[in-house]
């Protein structure tokens, strides 16, 4: 708790990012605060639609130009605001220090360049290397992650690689420069289920063995659970819920993260309990229902929630847990005694 | 591997350049009434037309006529001029490396200010040189070529006074010469080109850089520009050497008009004047060797795909 | 999808619907070209040659003291004519070829790809070109040539769109219930082929105007008396030291011809398929 450890590598703070259409304002991160500690890996988990992926890219400022970011927004990278540098040294840092891979490794690698020369490229635009360091590096990261016979494979073209090869040779391409920070974006979302294993193995590993800060973003509390060491729930471009992964698996304070864990298939011990998913739809981002944005869907809803918006609050004295909810689920998911009884029963 | 697979494209060749000689062959069963009379006129004697008859070997079957056409123009034999008995293969080469070299000059004019205004499109989005790439791009495809020409003369030539409105000099004897003579025709010929490849380039590069791996090459930190150069460009272009293989082609078309206007020597002022002088073999040859010539470039084109896609096969 | 609905979202393409517009004023001008035009546009008089634009003469006369107004506008009967040539002539002979090898399939459909294919690989202008020099020069045939030429884009069009309709499954569920080849080919695939025809044939404007005025221009179309364009634009080149401006008028109205094609083709396009917009 005392060293310098603990200071945040990354501090987003008040992110608000909107985009004006002319049906009116659309707001995919409002307004939204967290931080990821060095060596930390912190699970963004939010349906299709929550803004977690608008919120990833921003740390990039690689968000299509309509998306504008409020004044106020803060995302400060070892204490420099990354929304008020210039393009130049804006990149400097991606690639470098800040890296990403994204969801589907068929369409996120250029086609009609080999593996090699696009790891490369990397190496090459950040550091002052000769052709033979360049090439050195390339095979050394293609062994790194785990690709066989990387000799042969760097002059490979993508469509001659399998999906999880890819994906792989994304990683690579993140890590050529050891950054401090990855961002991975849904990076098993398009794999195979056992490649997702695979995949989420290896960035582990290499975590533990670089030490990077890693962001992940996906809709899936399995691979939360398998990897992440802090979770954040968003929705509807907010968090509603922060904390541990063993604390939020062990006791899930908001009815939507209950919801999303219901919704997850499980093959443990009581895997006899029906798949439940959570009713209705992500609501419609022009018209967000007043109060609190879950309230539609949520079982345990009260009209006072559907008047008024809660904020993010500590959960409790002792720990860092945080949630957005009038009525807080209690241990073990009951209902805390101020909740009304279901409506959709 | 390769050479297989040029042997393999160079088989499909083969039945285009059949079906297309064919069509070329088959203009002189368009000829109303008995060709030969429509040839050497109502007035030619009863001898002159026979004799013509053996000579075309209008006497055989069809099928018969255009094999022995087909064997004499596979060895070079494309028939004597009826208008001058000059020998059509030797006239017809004779004039080709003329119309080539206009043909290469207005590619490279398509080509590449193409490319710069589709580049600088996308670069600048919004900008002056945008909204000016976007105006060539739609009203460029529209113009008549030979419009295009006469308002060239009429600016540079007539009121400029700065390059010559007729004539012709080959690259080989006079390097200043064949600049001057070829700029303006190469413009007309290629205006059409230069506004059908920046359109095309232009909404292909906005679609490719948009693209997935795009957003990847940006994350490692590379620039704009190079995002273009080096991801974008060679992707976007992919679709766009179908369009320049088609603009080769219409060029050559092009230049029957383009040469009539600025008197330049080449084949296609003679398909002209072999029309004009009801010399139909002549003009039988000039049509085909310039077809061949098309079929040439798109084979070319198929090739120049195939090794810019890693995609396909070999 | 219905034509009904394809007119409504061309209406809503501001552009295309303004060329199209613009290419019905053309064709009535053409009608009634004999009516509008305030001088013969063949009578000279050479007291008064290559006059300025005036008010008796709006676009002033040419080196034989004719009317270049009156001729521009007999000059659209031409374009218009080798226009509906370009469009008649491939869809009453194209579409119907396209329309059986597309339905029939196999190895006749296989001939008639390569033939096809073969033919398109021309550049259209020698196509059109040699046509005329054997059909004889005049207007006429250089006409026909310039259908003739269109034919073989008609049919690839009309073959694709027939493959894709064929294979539908109401198609298919149409000819299991028993219906014959010819119900078949006018409840569905008439209707379905119709929306790429109509973009081919509107581009087919630009390309007739353009080849009409072309063999024009070599001499090989319109034979004087006869007034095209492209036959004017030659006649001005000879006059371009005495007065440049003769080729602008038959140019222009050449060239808007030419572009209301174009866009119409582009305007069809979209509101046939919306997703083609943002390009």
């Amino acid at each position: 708790m005392t060293s310098k450890e603990e200071w945040p590598l990354l501090e987003v703070k008040n992110l608000h990012a909107s985009i004006s259409t002319t049906k009116g304002n659309i707001i995919p991160v409002n307004s939204i605060s967290y931080s990821i500690k060095p060596g930390e890996i912190v699970a963004l988990v939010g349906e299709s639609g929550s803004g977690k992926s608008v919120s990833a890219l921003s740390i990039m400022r690689l968000n299509a130009p309509e998306i504008k970011y409020k004044s106020g927004s803060v995302i400060n990278y070892k204490g420099k605001n990354l929304l008020e540098l210039k393009e130049k040294e804006m990149r400097r840092l991606r690639g470098n220090e800040i890296s990403m891979i994204f969801q589907d490794p068929m369409f996120s690698l250029n086609p009609v360049h080999r593996i090699g020369k696009q790891i490369a490229e990397t190496v090459k635009l950040h550091r002052k290397v000769t052709p033979k360091e360049a090439k050195d590096i390339v095979l050394d990261l293609l062994k790194k992650v785990g690709i066989p016979d990387p000799e042969r494979r760097m002059s490979n073209y993508p469509h001659q690689l399998s999906g999880g090869m890819r994906q792989r040779v994304m990683i690579a391409m993140a890590l050529a420069c050891q950054p401090t920070l990855l961002i991975a974006d849904e990076p098993t979302t398009a794999l195979d289920v056992t490649i997702q294993a695979q995949i989420l193995t290896l960035i582990r590993n290499l975590q533990e063995e670089t030490g990077i800060s890693v962001l992940l973003i996906t809709h899936d509390l399995g691979v939360v659970a398998e990897i992440a060491d802090r979770v954040l729930v968003m929705y509807c471009g907010k968090i509603v819920e922060e904390g541990t992964v063993d604390e939020l698996f062990e006791n899930p304070l908001h009815p939507y993260t209950k919801g999303l864990m219901a919704s997850v298939p499980e093959l443990s011990e009581h895997s006899k309990r029906r798949l439940e998913t959570i009713p209705g739809s992500v609501p419609n981002p022009l018209e967000l229902p007043k109060g609190c944005n879950f309230c539609d869907r949520c079982p345990y809803a009260s009209e006072e929630c559907g008047e008024k918006e809660p904020v993010l609050t500590k959960a409790s004295a002792e720990s860092d847990r945080q949630v957005a909810c009038w009525y807080p689920l209690g241990k073990k998911g009951e209902i805390n005694h101020y909740a009304k009884t279901s409506n959709f029963s | 591997m390769f050479f297989k697979f040029l042997l393999r494209r160079l088989i499909y060749v083969i039945p285009t350049l059949l079906i297309t000689t064919l069509v070329v062959f088959s203009f002189i069963l368009l000829i109303p009434g008995d060709p030969v009379v429509a040839l050497l006129g109502e007035n030619a004697t009863p001898e002159k037309i026979a004799q013509m008859r053996e000579q075309l070997g209008l006497n055989d079957p069809i099928l018969v006529q255009y094999g022995n056409w087909l064997l004499h123009a596979i060895h070079g034999d494309l028939g004597k001029s009826i208008f001058t008995g000059q020998p059509v293969f030797e006239a017809v080469t004779g004039r080709l490396a003329v119309t080539f070299q206009l043909v290469f000059i207005s590619m490279l004019v398509s080509v590449g200010l193409g490319m710069f205004f589709a580049i600088t499109s996308v670069y600048f989005p919004n900008s002056v040189m945008d909204y000016i790439a976007r105006f060539i791009s739609i009203l460029g495809a529209s113009l008549p070529n030979f419009w295009v020409a006469m308002l060239l003369v009429v600016f540079f030539s007539l009121t400029l006074n700065w390059l010559p409105a007729t004539g012709f000099i080959s690259i080989t004897e006079n390097t200043a010469g064949f600049f001057k003579t070829v700029l303006l025709p190469a413009i007309s010929l290629g205006a059409v080109g230069m506004a059908v490849i920046t359109r095309h380039l232009r909404s292909s590069l906005l679609e490719v850089m948009g693209a997935d791996f795009v957003r990847t090459a940006y994350s490692k930190g590379v620039s704009r520009w190079r995002s273009i150069f080096n991801h974008g460009l060679r992707n976007a272009m992919l679709p766009v050497v179908t369009t320049i293989g088609i603009g080769f082609g219409n060029a050559i078309g092009g230049t029957v008009v383009i040469e009539t206007i600025f008197a330049i020597p080449g084949t296609g002022q003679l398909a002209v004047n072999s029309i004009l002088q009801r010399d139909f073999t002549m003009l039988q040859g000039v049509v085909l060797i310039l077809i061949v010539l098309v079929i040439i470039i798109n084979f070319i084109t198929d090739i120049v795909y195939a090794l810019l896609d890693p995609r396909i096969e070999y | 999808m219905s034509i009904k609905e394809v007119m409504r979202r061309f209406r809503s393409e501001r552009l295309a619907f303004v060329s199209f517009i613009f290419l019905l004023i053309i064709s009535i001008v053409a009608i009634f070209a004999p009516l509008i035009t305030p001088y013969n546009p063949n009578a000279q008089n050479l007291s008064n040659i290559l006059a300025n634009p005036s008010f008796s003469h709006w676009m002033g006369t040419d080196n034989l003291g004719r009317d270049i107004f009156s001729r521009v506008i007999m000059g659209t009967r031409t374009a218009i004519q080798a226009s509906l040539f370009a469009i008649i002539i491939p869809l009453s002979i194209g579409v119907p070829i396209g329309i059986i090898a597309g339905y029939l399939g196999g190895i006749i459909d296989d001939i008639f790809m390569r033939i096809v294919d073969a033919i398109i690989a021309i550049p259209g202008i020698l196509l059109a070109l040699g046509i005329t020099a054997a059909l004889g020069i005049s207007l006429w045939n250089a006409m026909i040539a310039i259908g003739i030429v269109a034919i073989p884009q008609f049919a690839r069009l009309a073959r694709g769109q027939t493959l894709q309709v064929r294979t539908e499954p109401y198609v298919e569920s149409a000819k299991i219930s028993g219906a014959g080849p010819i119900w078949t080919m006018f409840k569905h695939i008439i209707p379905n082929i119709s929306p790429p025809v109509l973009v081919q044939a509107s581009v087919n404007i630009s390309f007739a105007v353009l080849a009409e005025t072309s063999l024009s221009f070599l001499g090989m179309g319109a034979q004087s008396p006869q007034i095209s364009w492209g036959s004017m634009i030659q006649q001005a080149y000879s006059m371009i030291n005495l007065n440049p401006w003769l080729i602008v008028y038959p140019g222009v109205a050449t060239a808007l011809t030419v572009m209301a094609g174009n866009f119409v083709g582009d305007g069809l396009r979209v509101a046939i398929d919306p997703k083609l917009k943002k390009l």
